[in-house]
Parts: structure tokens; sequence; C-alpha cells
């Protein structure tokens, strides 16, 4: 048996000293400066927002809502001015629906034969082309679009009308293969999450590798196919280069892709190359319509976040 | 995986050799360094190093001929740094009459308006008429109804009343034929939008919105070659850098067709798109020795320039007023 | 006992039964095929038809020479020194924001607060933006406005380095979360602060993850062209920068330019250019890849 000696211990201070103390300061400083840094990516959505913001509210006071929505007729840099903005949302929508028609389609049957279908070396020698393939400047996809894609394909075989040197569809086109890579990445990623449980049960029940890989893992992938799609759409909504070197800058609002159209960024780049003048109306617009442009793509993120947490399938 | 490392490496390797290898067939010897056609002889600069920027800006069709002086006059005074931006003859002047630039290139005269703003800031525009130009409508080779438009036709085609409503060749003139119209031209930033809507539209920037405009006028010569219907209106250096790709017409301006050329410009036939192209310096600029050096360098060596850059050249008339005025400068 | 006899399964069975089944599976591997074929068949159609057309030019004079007006001596030799600039400096102001802010927000920040939420939140949204949306920003505050930097080296790296960040934090970041907790665990349990943790043995770990992510988001800096088109890059520039405050270009809109020369001998150059451009980023996901494979064992 013990016996308890009546000893009160001092409590024991735990508050740093010395050595320790200038560790923990170390710390603190370190640990601002990052948190610094990371604040600092805050800044910049606020500075983009304000960017785009004060200017495109001066060009509201300028030009009506009514007119910016109301009107078909966009030709900002003219004189008589027209400010409806309609044509180059259409424009937007034409190459992006194309882009997407290519790049769903091919990017989802590149994702699945690589995750389903090929062996692992296959795969090995595939991926480092589709990387290439993702890396590729947007410039050099225009140089293409404009001298092989829009003479070789399009204007050969477009049966509406004539198809001119540049058109709406070949700038689709090439942008649909810019995205196909994240299509297919961002999609094959989901697909090999899938646990190889849920597979060999779907083999277990005499499913072909067909049938496993549309009916058990792309369900149980959805989630992150949907995220691919839409994030790999708002690439596309936003892509200015090609559709600058290859659509033309002419405004046209109509059913017809084989005709040449400016999207909202294919604009923004056309209006900065020939420099407006500070605080001009037209320099205005690039603002106007840098935000709205910012804005859908803002929506379109958080849809996608929405979607990704609504189906995503956790296992384990 | 480490297959795939080296296979990306050896396609690197495979790149790299065949760059560093072969050559293609260009020539190895073309050096940076511009002194051989160009002439050195007369305009050389003084002794002295000169050193400094010189910021030019403006027309997109004065700029062939400026970034070739440009280029002649670094390789003799490598010590001075000339950049040159094309933001269109509006956008240029922009620039030039708050003190951003030190040159403006510009395919029209500069405006009353222009001239106050750059006044209200104290910037004073020397201007220079730097060559001649036809401004030229040019159309596909395919077209083989017409070689010749009169004003009237130019109108028809580019009225703003015609937008929308002026699709096709026959409705120009009767007897063209039923061809969808595919119009290119300049930009509203451009002093040959400027120039062209002028003249052809009665007034200054008059013009239907339904064409393709572009700052680049590759696009207006790519674009017109690569559709039967089109047609576009350019500088004449672009059109004769690109022979057999577009045709120029002929233009009657009341006194019957008139083909655009060095000849009909300076003689004066070419109406009513005959023009001189500018460059407009600001006198500050003009006192700095590199800035005056290369107003001079340019006055001395204009012909070869002009004609490195296939541009009309100045009437001796024309020649002698530039000379005398960078004289008077340079004494006064 | 019948039963079981009539329940009697053959081998046979277990393969695909009708032939519906068989035809759609060959189908589904044709398309699977074809997908394939496009992707790869567009790669490889774009990367001939560059060598092709570029040929003629493609040669040391080609790196060597200035931009010049006469296209038989044109080069690109201020755009590769442009670029080598530009993305220099990006990545010096970049990668120790970008995984400063990453170290923050993987190893300091209580996730469930609700400012690390937002910031979270936020970088996720700053790397879909389009990047023509960062060159207005720069013409607005960086160029103009604000700081008047002018269109001039530091304002392309500023606002290039905007471009990249959200991508260097979150590649960051992926790398970290590499890095196995017993690794911190044991560290703290030692008695070391979370920063000498992170210092002595989370980052070194991580470090050629980082390499990896930030190399990638870099080689991306290279290869933009957009945001730079608001900012005067598209400039005739025949001189190396010279500082911070120089003109400049950069390849990608030496490219652009060569698109937009009337002069038809110009599209051979920038077929050219395009391959040279090509083979720089090839190298740089080379290394890369190279590094990832390398150490990726390391940490199993």
């Amino acid at each position: 048996m013990v016996t308890k000696t009546n000893t009160t211990l001092a409590p024991v201070s735990l508050k740093a000293t010395g050595a320790t103390r200038r560790r923990l300061y170390v710390q603190a400083l370190f640990k601002g400066i990052f948190g610094l840094a990371a604040f600092l990516t805050v800044g910049v959505t606020v500075l983009i927002v304000l960017s785009l913001l004060v200017p495109a509210l001066r060009f509201f006071s300028q030009v009506s809502l009514g007119e910016f929505f109301g009107s078909t007729r966009w030709a900002p840099l003219f004189e008589p001015p027209g400010f409806g903005v309609w044509p180059i949302i259409a424009g937007t929508a034409w190459t992006t629906a194309i882009a997407l028609v290519v790049a769903i389609p091919c990017g989802l049957g590149v994702a699945v034969y690589l995750s389903e279908y090929a062996h692992r070396r296959v795969r090995a020698i595939i991926k480092p082309f589709l990387e290439i393939l993702a890396g590729i400047p947007t410039v050099v996809l225009g140089f293409f679009g404009l001298y092989l894609v829009n003479p070789e394909i399009v204007q050969r075989f477009w049966p509406i009308g004539t198809v001119s040197t540049f058109s709406g569809l070949a700038a689709g086109l090439v942008v649909g293969i810019m995205i196909v890579p994240t299509v297919a990445s961002l999609s094959e990623d989901a697909m090999t999450a899938v646990p190889r449980g849920l597979r060999e049960g779907g083999f277990a029940l005499g499913g072909t590798r067909r049938e496993v890989a549309t009916k058990v893992v792309f369900p149980a992938a959805i989630s992150g196919i949907v995220a691919a799609i839409v994030l790999a759409g708002s690439r596309a909504i936003g892509e200015t280069t090609i559709v600058l070197l290859v659509a033309g800058s002419r405004p046209t609002f109509g059913w017809n892709p084989g005709e040449q159209m400016q999207s909202m960024a294919s604009f923004i780049g056309f209006a900065g190359i020939g420099d407006q003048p500070t605080g001009s109306t037209g320099y205005l617009t690039i603002f106007a319509v840098g935000l709205l442009l910012f804005v859908i793509t803002f929506v379109l993120n958080i849809i996608s976040i929405r979607i990704v947490r609504r189906f995503r399938e956790v296992y384990e | 995986m480490k297959s795939r490392t080296i296979r990306l490496l050896a396609l690197l390797g495979a790149l790299a050799l065949v760059l560093a290898a072969c050559g293609g067939g260009a020539d190895d010897s073309t050096t940076s360094s511009a002194a051989e056609d160009a002439t050195t002889a007369a305009g050389e600069a003084g002794g002295g190093e000169l050193e400094g920027d010189i910021v030019i800006d403006g027309s997109s069709t004065v700029t062939p001929l400026i970034t070739v002086a440009a280029e002649d006059f670094q390789a003799e005074n490598p010590a001075v740094r000339v950049t040159v931006a094309t933001s269109g003859t509006g956008g240029g002047f922009e620039k030039f009459c708050v003190g951003e630039t030190d040159v403006s290139m510009a395919s029209r005269p500069i405006s009353e308006e222009e001239t106050s703003t750059c006044e209200s800031n104290a910037i004073e525009p020397v201007e220079f008429i730097v060559a001649n130009d036809a401004l030229s409508v040019i159309v596909n080779p395919g077209n083989d109804w017409t070689t010749c438009l009169t004003v009237d036709h130019l109108n028809t085609m580019w009225s703003p009343d015609s937008e929308g409503t002026v699709t096709n060749w026959n409705q120009i003139d009767p007897s063209f034929p039923d061809q969808a119209l595919a119009l290119f031209g300049a930009g509203s930033d451009s002093g040959t939008f400027d120039y062209f809507t002028d003249e052809i539209n009665g007034e200054e920037g008059a013009i239907r919105t339904d064409y393709n405009p572009s700052e680049d006028d590759n696009v207006t010569i790519v674009g017109v070659e690569g559709d039967v219907g089109a047609v576009g209106f350019l500088g004449l250096s672009y059109v004769l850098e690109n022979e057999g790709r577009i045709i120029p017409l002929g233009v009657d301006g009341g006194g019957g067709c008139v083909a655009p050329s060095a000849e009909t410009v300076i003689d004066g036939t070419y109406v009513p798109l005959g023009r001189p192209l500018f460059v407009y310096f600001k006198a500050e600029s003009l006192a700095r020795p590199e800035v005056g050096a290369f107003a001079q360098y340019y006055a001395d060596n204009q012909e070869s320039i002009t004609e490195t850059a296939l541009f009309i050249p100045l009437s001796e008339e024309q020649s002698a007023q530039q000379q005398a005025e960078l004289d008077a400068i340079a004494s006064g | 006992m019948t039963d079981l006899a009539q329940r009697q399964v053959t081998a046979t069975d277990l393969r695909a039964s009708s032939p519906r089944r068989k035809l759609f599976d060959a189908l589904f591997k044709l398309f699977l095929w074809v997908s394939l074929g496009v992707a790869l068949g567009t790669l490889v159609t774009l990367l001939v038809d560059l060598i092709a057309e570029g040929w003629e030019r493609l040669n040391s004079a080609l790196v060597v020479n200035m931009p010049s007006a006469r296209p038989e001596r044109a080069g690109i030799q201020s755009a590769i020194m442009g670029s080598l600039w530009v993305v220099g400096l990006t990545a010096l102001i970049s990668i120790p924001t970008g995984v400063g802010a990453a170290i923050y927000l993987e190893e300091f920040a209580k996730k469930d607060r609700w400012y690390n939420r937002i910031i979270e939140l936020n970088i996720q949204n700053l790397a879909s933006v389009p990047s023509v949306v960062y060159g207005i920003l720069g013409l607005a505050f960086i160029a103009r406005g604000f700081l008047s930097f002018g269109f001039t080296v530091i304002t392309a790296a500023l606002i290039l380095t905007l471009v990249v960040l959200p991508t260097v934090v979150i590649a960051s970041r992926e790398a970290l979360r590499a890095v196995p907790n017993s690794l911190r665990d044991g560290s703290l349990a030692l008695g070391a602060t979370e920063w000498e943790t992170v210092y002595k043995q989370v980052l070194p770990a991580a470090v050629p993850g980082i390499a990896t992510g930030t190399i990638l988001s870099t080689s991306r800096a290279l290869g933009e062209s957009a945001p730079l088109l608001l900012v005067g890059a598209l400039t005739f520039v025949t001189f190396n920068p010279e500082g911070l405050d120089s003109s400049y270009t950069v390849l990608p809109l030496a490219i652009f330019r060569f698109i937009s020369e009337a002069r038809i001998e110009f599209r051979p150059l920038a077929a050219a250019a395009s391959v040279v451009l090509l083979i720089i980023l090839l190298g740089m996901n080379s290394i890369a890849i190279f590094l990832r494979n390398r150490f990726e064992k390391k940490l199993r």
C-alpha cells in the first residue's frame, strides 16, 4: 500500500519560455505571411470584380440596360453605335455548343477507353499524348483552325450557304479539340476513382465490359463527369484567341454556324487590340462584356460545385 | 512510369536533333544586321552613339513602312530602342495627344478635334508626309464579272442604308451575277476607314456595320482570298505584297476607270481614293537627338524604304517639302 | 433431383449471350476507337501540318534573328527573350505566393472556419475565370489606373501571376496532401512546432510534387496569349527586354503577329515559331513529369 504523501504540486505553467518561445514566434510569423498569401487570393477576386464593376456601371449610365439586353445590333465601335449584346451571346453559345458536341463524345470515349479498356502500357503511351494536346497554346490552335480546319473541312463540306474564310463552325470545332483533354482526363479520374468492387460485381453478374462501363462505372462517376463537362464548357465560353483568329470579327445573330461570328471573349480581344481611347463608350464596353462573361463563368462554377456535392457517391 | 518518361525525352531529343541538324533550306547566314540591303551610305548619323527610346503607334497602313525604317535605323544605331505598335490612326492619336508616344502614324490628316486635344495637353504635332497610297478595292481572283466599280457602286455596297438589305452582287449592278456579297475592311479605329467612308459615303465614319472589320489588313486579304463573292478595301502596299491572291479593281471617280498604281496616284488620276500617308512627330521629341536623327534618316532613305515596303514614294515636290521642313526644325 | 439436373450451368452460358449484346459491344468499342482516333489524329495532323508548313524556316536563324518587316530575315529572338523574362518573373512572384497560400490552407488553417472556406471556394472560382478577364483587370489596374506600369514586362508578369496563381495553389495543395500524416504526427510527437514540422518534414517530402505542379503552371503562362493582347504585347519589338519597365513581346503573340501579317511569306514563320514554342513547352512538361516519376516512389 502506497502512502499518499500530501504533496501539493505547484501548478505548472504551460507558458512557453526561452527557446520554445522563439520557435513559436517564428511559427506565428510564417503563419502570418502564408495567411496573407492566402488572403491575397480573395483580394484578387475583389480586384477583378472592382475592375469590372466600376467601369461597367459607368457604361450602363451611358447605355441603358434596355438597349443592352433588348437590341440585336452589336456595333459598339461604329457610328452610330449599336449596343445590343445578343449577337455576341449568340456567338458564344454557338462556339460553345459546337465545342461541347465535339468534346463530350470524344472526351468521354477516350476516358472510358483509358479507364475501362486499355492495358496499363497502352495507357502509359496515350496519356502523354493527351497531355501534349492539353498543352497546345491557343494561338497555335488558332493557326490550325484558320489555315487548315476552315478551308479544308468547313468550307468544303458545310452545306448551308457559302462559308467565308472565317466561320463560327471552324472556331467551335477547334475549341472542341482544345477541351477534349479536359473532359477526358477529369472524367477518367472520376471513373478510376470508382472502386474495383463495383466493377467486379458487375462482371460477376455476367456483364460485358461495355455493360459494366456504361451501367456501373459511368453512373457511379457521374458527378465527376458532369463537373468535368461543366468545367470544359466554361473554358470554351471564355476562349478568346481561337475565336478571334478563326471566327472573324463580324457579329452575326443567325442560325447558320458557317457564318462569321463574334463571341463575348473574342470581342474583348478585338476591342483590346484596337485600343479604344480610355474612357470612351467603346472602351467601357470591354468592361461591361467582361462583367457579363465573369458572371456567367462564376454561376457555372457554382452550379458545378453544387452538382458534385449533390451527386457525389462517397465510397467507404 | 519510366517508359513514359523515356518516350517523352526521346521525342524531345529527336525534335531537337532535327532542328539542329537540318535547317530546311533557308539561308543560315541571314542575321539580324540588316546592313546588307539598307542604304547606309547616305544619311549616316553622326559619330556619337545615339541612344534612347522612340515610341511609335498608329495606322496599320503606315506600319509596314515605318517598321522597315525603324529596323534599319536601329541596325545603325543599336543603342536606340524603337517600338512600333498598331492601334489604328485614331488610337494612335489618342495616345499621342496625351504624350504616351513620340510618333503617330496616320493614313489621314490629323483632325481638328485631335489637334485641339493635343494642344490642351501641350503637345505640338509636326506633320510629315511619308508616302502616297492608293486605297484599293480588292476582289477574289474568281470574280470574273467586274474589273472596275464606280463610286456609286461602292456607295451602294458600303452605305449605312445598305445594312442588312444589300447582300448580293446583283443588287450593286443588275449585270452582276447572283452571288452573295462578303465584305471585309478596316475597323473604325483606322485612318483607312475614315478616309474610305469619307470619300465613298460622304461622311467620315458612315458605313454599314455588317461587314467584317479588322485592324489587321491580313484579315481583309485572307477574307477576300477565301470567298468568291468577297470584296475589301485596304492600302495598295498590301495589294502589291499579295499579288495573285487578290485582284485590285479599277475605280471610276467620274473620269473613267483608273487602276491603282504608283503613277496614277502621283499624277492624281486615281480619284477619289488616292491619298498621302502621314507621320506626326511630337515637337518636344524631335528636339531629342535620336528622334531628330530618325526623322532625318527617313528623309534621306525615303526612296529605298518605300520601295522595300512596296509603297508609293513621294513626288519630287513632296520630297523637297519634307526636307525643307526638316531643315527648318534643325535650324530653328 | 431433376431440378438440379435442369439447372446445370454450362460454360458457354457465361459468355455474352445474345448476338444483340455482342453487336452493341462491338459498336461501343468502335465508338471508343473513333474517339481516340479523333483526339490523337487531330493532334498528329496539327503537328504534321505545323512542321510541314514551317519546315523551310526551322533553323537557327529563326531563333537568332529579330522580328523584321522583311519576312526573309524575320526571327523571334526578342519574343523568346521576352517570354523568358515574363515567365521567369511570373514564376518568381507566383510560386512563393502560391506555395505559401497552399501551406497555410493545408497545414495551418482550421478547415471549418468560414473565412477559410471562402478562400477555398474563391480559389476554385478563380481557376475557372477566363484568362482574358485577367487581362481586363491588368488593363484597368496594372497597365493604367492605380499602378500605371504601362505596357511593360512587369505588367505582363503581374497579370500572368494572377492567371496561374490558382493553379499553383491547387497543385501545391495536392502535393502537400499526398504527404502521409504519419510524418506530421511523428514530428509533432517529438516536440516540433507545426511550422517546424512543415519546414523540416512536410515540405521536403512535398517538393517534387510542388515542383511538378509549379512547372506545369508556369508552362501554361508561357502559352497564354489572350490576357497579354490587351496590354500591348502585340507590338513590333526588335530588342530584348532590358529591365522591368521594358517594352516586350512574347512568343505566342509573335505567332499571333505573324498570322496577322498580310504577306504570305509570314505564314511559314508562324508555323515555325509555333514549333519552337511547342518544343519549349514539351521540354518543360517533360522535366515536370520526370520529376514526378522519379520521386513518386519515394513516398510509398
